[in-house]
């Protein structure tokens, strides 16, 4: 019997790279040996986006894309599909997490310098993805086409109508129709089920393959590949199976831990995860009196708002997420990690944090003259960490790097 | 390979990319023009007709054109006679910044000076704002004249849908094409335009 396997397993194996494969990527591809707990977010991410694509496809058995079903379908989900519940909320309560391990997962990034040479191609496919998911979000929040699906899409839809002379045909061709309508809601749903989906695919294959050439990094900046053994295998290194794999099934369990949590005891996230006013059908006649965004793109949604002209906070908030792409070549420190950068690096860096979470807060609530002065100062100060980076990294004093991890 | 050759090539390469190429605008266009209205939204979005003689003065309605909210307000005497006192506050009284189908004709900006008919779609994201007419001091505005108010930036819009300075709002309220006969309103369409 093992024979037979055995042989099957070769017949395979000699027409399909399975063993050279496993090898190459796991069983044989060096990691860092010494890395910490800011290096599984990417692993996290991965989880979330296959619980994202499972709990996806259950769902639209059930889910009706028309105007007059949407709404209801999403109710008959939650009321009389024997677990329906708990497909959508795992699917809700995904989505947030999704965006809250790759939030710091970015943060990683910036944190130890992991775009810097030669791994510029894995941060701009990161970068992408991030983009990608930005969209995927907001498509999948306007199809239960509830109040604030409706009055979110409504906002978001309306920054087109600020690009001149084409904006506001643009809008139209967008929605399909003179308001958010059934024809806007089957559309997103092509694109957030389908279209998406296959491109966030297509990215996280390239983000890995990226990784797996250039290899990855670690909390001390240490390149590596400086001292290898006969075999040309980095001394400091360990392979990625079973080590970091046994690894990351640890952070996987609390994770999910976390996630039944929110999910059987807060799915709504105390409304941020999901906003109140999407309990009631989409009404185009009565906007809801607070119209705020989901947590995750507060910050962007507070600096559209800081500025009082559309086109120029479409602008604004454009470039807050374009300028992520930008970050390799805007760090001119000889160093990566900020254990080793000097003290203007880690003041940018916590301006940075403390400005993003600001932002954050602000977008989620009303607006009053010192939250618009408070909007202004932090969209200020956001932008100033990228754009004066070329000059703090370059003139600041950095701490030597030790030669091996 | 001889270089006529290698020129031969690089020609038939170029002109074989450009006829295909010269496909692409042709494939693109089904894909592209399924996302414009279709002839069913078309027809939906048509033009809605309403009796306004029954408003009571001073009363505002909301009715659905193309399901988006437009405003009408039968305007009393004192808050015509109002209009003028605040212009220093709005941005654009005259509608100079945005094209208007009606401008100057009235101060109420439509076809007939005792109604106003506006898009009830905040010029700044969308939202629809709220109608407000009593002329008392606000939490938005302590010398408040009577106007519109929205909920979701803090843009404010006098009786008649023209902008404050110094909101999110760029510009006044959109008048929508509309014709009277008789007190009978159409919205959405105007024989004389």
């Amino acid at each position: 019997m093992s024979e037979m396997a055995g042989k099957l397993f070769s017949w395979v194996n000699s027409r399909l790279p399975i063993v050279n494969t496993f090898e190459r990527h796991l069983s044989k591809h060096p990691v860092p040996s010494k890395v910490n707990f800011w290096y599984l977010f990417g692993a996290l991410a991965a989880v979330t986006l296959i619980i994202q694509i499972v709990s996806g496809i259950w769902l639209i058995m059930p889910y009706s894309n028309t105007e007059e079903q949407a709404f209801s379908s999403i109710e008959y989900i939650m009321r009389d599909v024997d677990y329906g519940w708990v497909i959508r909320y795992i699917h809700t309560t995904g989505a947030s997490l999704f965006f809250a391990v790759v939030y710091l997962h970015m943060f990683r990034g910036l944190l130890y310098g992991s775009y810097q040479k030669p791994k510029e191609l894995v941060w701009i496919f990161g970068c992408t993805i991030y983009l990608a998911m930005m969209a995927e979000g907001f498509l999948g929040y306007v199809l239960p086409y509830g109040q604030m699906s409706y009055w979110g899409a409504q906002v978001i839809i309306s920054l087109f109508g600020a690009i001149p002379y084409i904006g506001e045909s643009l809008e139209l061709w967008v929605r399909g129709d003179y308001y958010i309508s059934g024809i806007t809601v089957s559309r997103f749903f092509a694109l957030h089920v389908v279209a998406l989906p296959l491109v966030l695919i297509a990215l996280v294959f390239l983000h890995l393959v990226a990784l797996h050439e250039v290899g990855a990094g670690n909390p001390e900046g240490v390149d590596i590949e400086e001292y290898l053994d006969d075999d040309g295998v980095p001394l400091d290194s360990v392979p990625f199976f079973p080590y970091k794999v046994l690894n990351a099934l640890v952070a996987i369990g609390v994770f999910m831990t976390v996630f039944s949590i929110i999910m059987f005891f807060f799915p709504e996230g105390g409304g941020y995860f999901i906003e109140m006013a999407n309990f009631q059908e989409a009404n185009p006649l009565v906007t809801p009196e607070h119209i705020a965004p989901v947590w995750y793109y507060a910050p962007f949604y507070t600096m559209l708002r800081a500025i009082p002209d559309p086109l120029g906070g479409l602008i604004v908030m454009a470039a807050a997420v374009a300028i992520f792409f930008i970050v390799p070549w805007l760090d001119r420190s000889k160093v990566a990690s900020i254990r080793y950068k000097g003290i203007y690096s880690k003041i940018a860096l916590t301006m940075f944090g403390v400005s993003f979470l600001t932002l954050g807060y602000l977008g989620t609530v009303g607006v009053t003259e010192i939250r618009k002065t408070m909007s202004v100062i932090c969209t200020v100060i956001y932008f100033s960490y990228f754009l004066l980076m070329p000059i703090y990294t370059k003139y600041e004093i950095t701490k030597e790097v030790p030669k091996r991890l | 390979m001889q270089e006529k050759d290698k020129t031969r090539r690089k020609v038939l390469i170029g002109l074989t990319s450009a006829v295909g190429l010269s496909g692409l605008p042709f494939v693109a266009t089904p894909f592209i023009a399924a996302w414009n209205p279709s002839a069913k939204a078309k027809a939906a979005g048509a033009a809605v007709k309403l009796d306004v003689s029954k408003m009571q003065y001073g009363q505002q309605i909301q009715v659905a054109w193309r399901k988006q909210p437009v405003f009408i307000v039968r305007h009393t005497k004192e808050s015509l006679a109002g209009l003028d006192l605040s212009l220093d506050k709005l941005a654009d009284p005259n509608s100079d910044q945005i094209i208007e189908p009606y401008k100057g004709l009235n101060p109420s900006r439509s076809k007939n000076p005792e109604y106003s008919v506006m898009s009830g779609v905040c010029t700044h994201l969308g939202c629809s704002p709220k109608y407000h007419p009593e002329v008392e001091p606000k939490a938005w505005d302590a010398s408040w004249k009577g106007g519109f108010f929205c909920p979701c930036h803090g843009s404010m819009f006098d009786i008649v849908g023209r902008v404050y300075k110094g909101v999110p709002a760029p510009t006044n309220l959109v008048v929508p094409p509309h014709m009277f006969e008789g007190t009978i309103l159409t919205i959405g369409e105007d024989k004389e335009l």
